[in-house]
């Protein structure tokens, strides 16, 4: 065993031990299909959440999506992301010519998974935010690809935005039915009804 | 009853586990079977399917017990200080924390258990006592105040506060249960622990049994339809008279295990009643084996007993033996 993938198996107990990580299956059993699980985003835990609720051996395939100025500034932070999590990276600071989404796509025709946050930001609310327009344009370039919606419970307790130290909470993540993109859809329609998804997931509410 | 008293304490405890899981395999195999039976009965056979899954928590706890006193003083405390935590966990989980609260809950979890637990491990029976009534109890508020969120801050602080107390604090005196040595009965703490977790359980199972039967008038309606003062008499009954059927391998006399036995475990059925009014408080109506939202599996509801009664029959003992 290598030691970025003994630092993931240490993670990965560590969120268990911390949250439970439970992943709970609704509508679409963990299978090694191509797919982007989308996911609301409350804290800097949920992409390792959502990560450790995976089966061990649907982790090496899905990879997350990190900031390239914030994830490479040091050594350790490069060395995290790029080693144990094989994460994309993506330029916050857009150039003229640049499409923003280009790194995801290349990482979808490698046949890699991705999961998302397509609010684009974490917050606080408890409810998401409207979705960004990423996903409507990945799913219109790759209708192959299984879209999962995901709702993580609870991890906006274990971490509030500007802590650092984690507080053991129990948190869950479902995973829904696949939500596919109809043939002459809207935009704001498909994205609205992905965000529903999301938000059908949270029990009780 | 003499002969068992003249054996050693290793002779003595392994007799016990012996009997202990061969009694369990018995019941075990009597459930399965039953549950084997083909039957139109649906609501029996959920009854059935119910018996076999708290059957199922008893085994874990028996192996881990049985792992605990298997593996010595060190090992068990770890063993216990992990289901603190894990109770610890589900508790807070189960009330509503704020921002606020972050790090008076870091140090609940990450300074307060582990301190607990290493007074508990190195014998500092005086310091274990009132590190978390006195020092956490200060420290916790003030962790709380510096968190600048006056929100229901007295209901936050409390639900930290009890919940430290519950889940660490009560817990904690089973390893201490465990180190504790009385004068000419060196290494009769592993059995201190399996006594009162006999007791409590033999009582939690004759409550619930006379629940069944009796059909009284439940004594707080609102937190428990099967809580009633008869049951909990006979249920603390039953566990002082397993007491006195284990007192050859304890330094009581037979009426001291008698009473040790009852106090022991009505403390622990009002441990469980105090449980069900928190359930009932955050919402959850089924803890047992079944996941809520949040994955709180219930091992809460199974430990509680034991926190409500470790610390009563701990202090009790210390007290009345003067060690």
């Amino acid at each position: 065993m290598t030691l970025p993938e003994a630092t993931g198996l240490l993670l990965a107990f560590v969120a268990r031990l911390i949250t439970g990580a439970q992943g709970h299956w609704q509508g679409s059993p963990p299978k090694a299909e191509q797919r982007i699980y989308f996911a609301n985003h409350q804290s800097h835990f949920d992409w390792v959440l959502i990560w450790a609720a995976l089966p061990r051996d649907l982790r090496a395939a899905t990879r997350p999506i990190a900031a390239r100025d914030y994830w490479t500034a040091t050594p350790f932070k490069r060395w995290l992301t790029s080693e144990v999590f094989n994460a994309v990276y993506v330029s916050r600071q857009r150039a003229q010519d640049e499409d923003p989404l280009e790194p995801l796509a290349e990482t979808l025709r490698h046949g890699d998974s991705l999961v998302i946050f397509p609010e684009g930001t974490r917050s606080s609310k408890g409810v998401p935010q409207p979705f960004k327009a990423g996903l409507y344009h990945l799913a219109e370039q790759f209708p192959d690809v299984t879209l999962i919606p995901t709702w993580i419970d609870n991890v906006q307790r274990v971490m509030p935005k500007g802590e650092v130290v984690p507080v053991p909470i129990l948190c869950s993540v479902t995973f829904g039915a696949p939500v596919a993109l109809q043939p002459g859809e809207d935009k704001a329609a498909f994205l609205e009804r992905a965000r529903a998804a999301v938000l059908a997931l949270r029990r009780g509410g | 009853m003499g002969a068992l008293r003249r054996l050693t304490v290793e002779q003595q405890v392994g007799l016990l586990f012996v009997t202990l899981f061969g009694l369990l395999a018995l019941v075990t195999i009597v459930a399965v079977l039953r549950a084997l039976r083909d039957d139109t009965d649906a609501e029996a056979a959920a009854a059935r399917r119910a018996i076999l899954h708290d059957l199922r928590a008893v085994w874990v706890g028996a192996v881990l017990f049985w792992i605990a006193w298997a593996s010595g003083a060190f090992v068990a405390t770890l063993l216990f200080a992990l289901v603190s935590f894990i109770a610890l966990r589900e508790f807070i989980t189960l009330t509503h924390t704020r921002r606020g609260d972050h790090r008076s809950l870091i140090a609940a979890f990450f300074v307060v258990l582990p301190v607990q637990y290493v007074l508990a491990g190195s014998r500092s029976f005086n310091l274990f006592s009132v590190f978390i009534p006195v020092y956490a109890f200060a420290a916790l508020p003030i962790l709380g105040a510096l968190g600048n969120d006056p929100t229901r801050f007295l209901e936050r602080t409390a639900k930290i506060q009890w919940g430290t107390m519950v889940c660490v604090y009560g817990m904690s005196h089973a390893p201490a249960l465990l180190l504790l040595d009385f004068p000419r009965h060196e290494g009769r703490g592993a059995f201190l622990v399996l006594f009162l977790v006999l007791v409590v359980a033999a009582a939690q199972v004759a409550q619930h049994a006379a629940g069944k039967r009796l059909r009284a008038l439940p004594a707080a309606r609102q937190i428990s339809r099967s809580f009633t003062w008869q049951a909990w008499g006979l249920g603390a009954l039953a566990g002082g008279f397993v007491g006195l059927l284990l007192y050859w391998a304890t330094p009581f006399k037979a009426g001291q295990a008698l009473f040790m036995g009852f106090a022991a475990s009505g403390a622990g059925t009002l441990g469980e009643l105090v449980m069900n009014a928190l359930k009932r408080d955050a919402g959850v109506r089924h803890w047992g084996g079944r996941p809520t939202v949040t994955g709180a599996v219930g091992l809460l509801d199974r430990v509680a007993p034991l926190c409500f009664a470790a610390p009563v029959f701990f202090h009790s003992v210390r007290w009345y033996f003067g060690v």
